[in-house]
């Protein structure tokens, strides 16, 4: 079998004891937790709380429960939350894609300009650019992103007015993703800075690091010596192979955009996953906890598969491992 | 000079005198260690954070004497007050001197970063010194752990095990305060075992741990006297560098309201309160930010300063 694809599938195959181990645990920690979801400061009148138990199958031995989860967990369906009756599954479907915008403009915002700040910075050792890069890395990796948001909040929306701070500007559905009426972008710039400015140190310092050691390397003196232009030296020989270390970055920053997005969403009210989730951990609804870990899990390990992926494709070397 | 030499070969006594002291005065006796302090000093930057984690956590320690108010005391009528000579940062919402709360958030921030880097070490030293030791099988099933671990996503890891743990005896410990931060160290050990296992096992093939094995040397001693104070420079470095990182999860899970609760001072749930008043005034963010900020960035230095120090190899 070629080599890519045996170390793909091994890798996939990997996945699926990981994510049961994950369903596992996330299972029985739940049910460690002290208190039914449903005990509240005033007791429930007996027939009531029965009839929620076997609402939700809670009046089952828990190795039933545990078998049922599982079950209903492969084919797609994570329960019913505790809150308003509805169904994880449908929770996630309707809130996720607020989540994924945010997500995705963060890593692309990120990806673009910490790597030209990082080239920049590089290409300029030890220049005027390059401190104003390596200030910026370095501020930009200190200040968590609850607080960029409020200075960015402070400034650009209370100050100066130009941004707002309430709710999400992209569609809610698929289908407003081409409709240039359902984007609001004076809803979107400060969220998706504030989540940004972390990735975006990170990449920019890795980069500067990366460009700097490929360009002290002898294929680089080569193609300079046979006398090509300073800019197919760069953009061709050097930002490609210094790329490499960059994407060993992205799965950390994949699991800092899903952290990011529980603060972010809950800051700005951005009517997503991530701030459901933090609601339900307040409201103790432990169905919907559940069902948001273990989703949360399966977009983290596949984005890691993936870069695990594109590393092995960029760099033969590591297939053979 | 020569002569010297030339006499010297034939007694060896006064041959060695000199060059020793030329070599005590060229080395000034200095360890290993005493060479990375000299270097770390001259780095400016980590001076600098070296001595502003010194002032805040004198500021943690002395809280009640140099705190102008207790924290949770409040000023009838002085909801969100501006910047006066009685209370230099302002009030915040519920009418708390801001100074007095910021003095006292730094108590959990620092007692965050230290406590959940204590837990982090005896958890990565386990996982990640018995995979490295402990044989074929050990290893297989720690890293097998470690990579569950890695997958869950940290910050939901901690809610669910600070979910679990409040409801036990625990919870009492501190306030409160012991549940989140073992919940925070539980989960933050997978780069530190990782790092572990990785020097260990590079140093199982190093010279001198072969020439110690060859001389008959135990395995604990190996372990002991030579393998485990050569992993020491990086796990300094990374537990350094997880300071940061602990204050970041705990700020951001009482951000979020799910970690050290109102009246209890901490840094992120000011914030979180603070950005309740934002439109009407800055300050009662301002300062709690600031703190958070200026703590980071400190140990981000010191950090990179241990690093450049410890490890040479890396400039």
């Amino acid at each position: 079998m070629d080599p890519m694809a045996a170390y793909a599938l091994r890798r996939l195959l990997w996945a699926v004891p990981v994510l049961w181990a994950v369903a596992t645990i996330t299972f029985f920690l739940m049910h460690a937790v002290p208190g039914g979801p449903f005990t509240q400061d005033k007791a429930l009148p007996p027939a009531v709380n029965d009839a929620l138990n076997r609402r939700y199958h809670l009046d089952k031995p828990v190795w039933e429960q545990y078998g049922l989860y599982l079950w209903d967990s492969v084919h797609g369906d994570l329960g019913l939350s505790f809150q308003g009756d509805r169904s994880v599954t449908e929770i996630i479907r309707n809130t996720f894609f607020v989540t994924a915008q945010l997500g995705v403009l963060g890593f692309l915002v990120a990806v673009v300009i910490g790597m030209t700040l990082g080239t920049m910075s590089a290409l300029n050792h030890n220049g005027p650019l390059d401190y104003v890069g390596v200030a910026f890395s370095t501020i930009g990796a200190s200040v968590p992103s609850f607080i960029m948001g409020a200075f960015l909040v402070i400034f650009f929306a209370v100050d100066l007015g130009w941004f707002k701070t309430l709710g999400w500007g992209g569609p809610r559905h698929l289908t407003g993703l081409l409709d240039p009426f359902a984007w609001d972008w004076r809803r979107m710039v400060l969220p998706v800075v504030a989540i940004s400015t972390l990735p975006t140190a990170f990449i920019a310092r890795i980069t500067r690091a990366s460009v700097l050691e490929v360009l002290n390397q002898d294929y680089i003196r080569t193609a300079r010596a046979k006398g090509l232009a300073e800019v197919r030296v760069v953009l061709r020989h050097t930002i490609k192979n210094a790329m490499i270390p960059v994407l060993t970055l992205m799965g950390p920053i994949f699991a800092n955009l899903v952290a990011g997005s529980f603060i972010i969403e809950t800051m700005f009210s951005i009517p997503g996953l991530g701030r459901e989730l933090v609601n339900a951990v307040i409201r103790r609804d432990y169905a919907m906890i559940m069902g948001t870990t273990l989703f949360f899990t399966l977009i983290i390990t596949l984005a890691n598969l993936a870069v695990d992926l594109a590393y092995a494709v960029v760099d033969p070397r590591i297939r053979y491992r | 000079m020569a002569q010297d030499g030339l006499t010297g070969a034939t007694t060896p006594g006064t041959i060695a005198q000199p060059v020793l002291q030329e070599l005590a005065r060229a080395g000034g006796g200095r360890s290993l260690w005493g060479d990375a302090l000299h270097r770390l000093v001259q780095n400016r930057l980590a001076v600098v954070g070296a001595i502003l984690i010194t002032l805040i956590a004198l500021a943690a320690v002395f809280a009640p004497l140099i705190s102008p108010y207790p924290y949770q005391r409040i000023f009838p009528g002085q909801i969100i007050a501006g910047l006066s000579a009685s209370h230099p940062f302002g009030t915040n919402l519920a009418g708390q001197d801001t100074l007095a709360r910021v003095i006292y958030g730094a108590r959990n921030s620092l007692g965050v970063g230290v406590f959940v880097q204590f837990v982090i070490l005896v958890i990565a030293l386990v996982v990640g010194g018995g995979a490295a030791l402990g044989g074929k099988y050990a290893d297989a099933l720690l890293m097998r752990l470690t990579d569950v671990v890695y997958a869950f996503p940290d910050l939901l890891f901690v809610i669910l095990l600070q979910q679990v743990l409040a409801g036990t005896r625990l919870a009492a410990y501190m306030g409160g305060l012991f549940v989140v931060f073992f919940a925070i160290g539980l989960v933050g050990w997978v780069n530190l075992a990782r790092l572990i296992r990785g020097q260990m096992l590079s140093l199982r093939t190093t010279d001198y741990v072969i020439a110690a094995e060859a001389l008959g040397a135990t395995r604990l001693r190996i372990v002991v006297r030579h393998m485990l104070p050569n992993t020491l420079s990086p796990v300094i470095v990374a537990l350094t560098f997880g300071v940061p990182s602990a204050i970041f999860t705990e700020a951001a899970l009482s951000f979020i309201g799910i970690g050290i609760q109102p009246p209890l001072a901490d840094w992120g749930n000011m914030i979180y309160d603070g950005y309740g008043a934002v439109l009407a005034t800055p300050w009662p963010i301002f300062f709690p930010a600031l703190a958070l900020a200026i703590t980071f960035l400190s140990f981000q230095f010191l950090g990179d300063g241990l690093r450049d120090a410890l490890d040479p190899r890396t400039r």
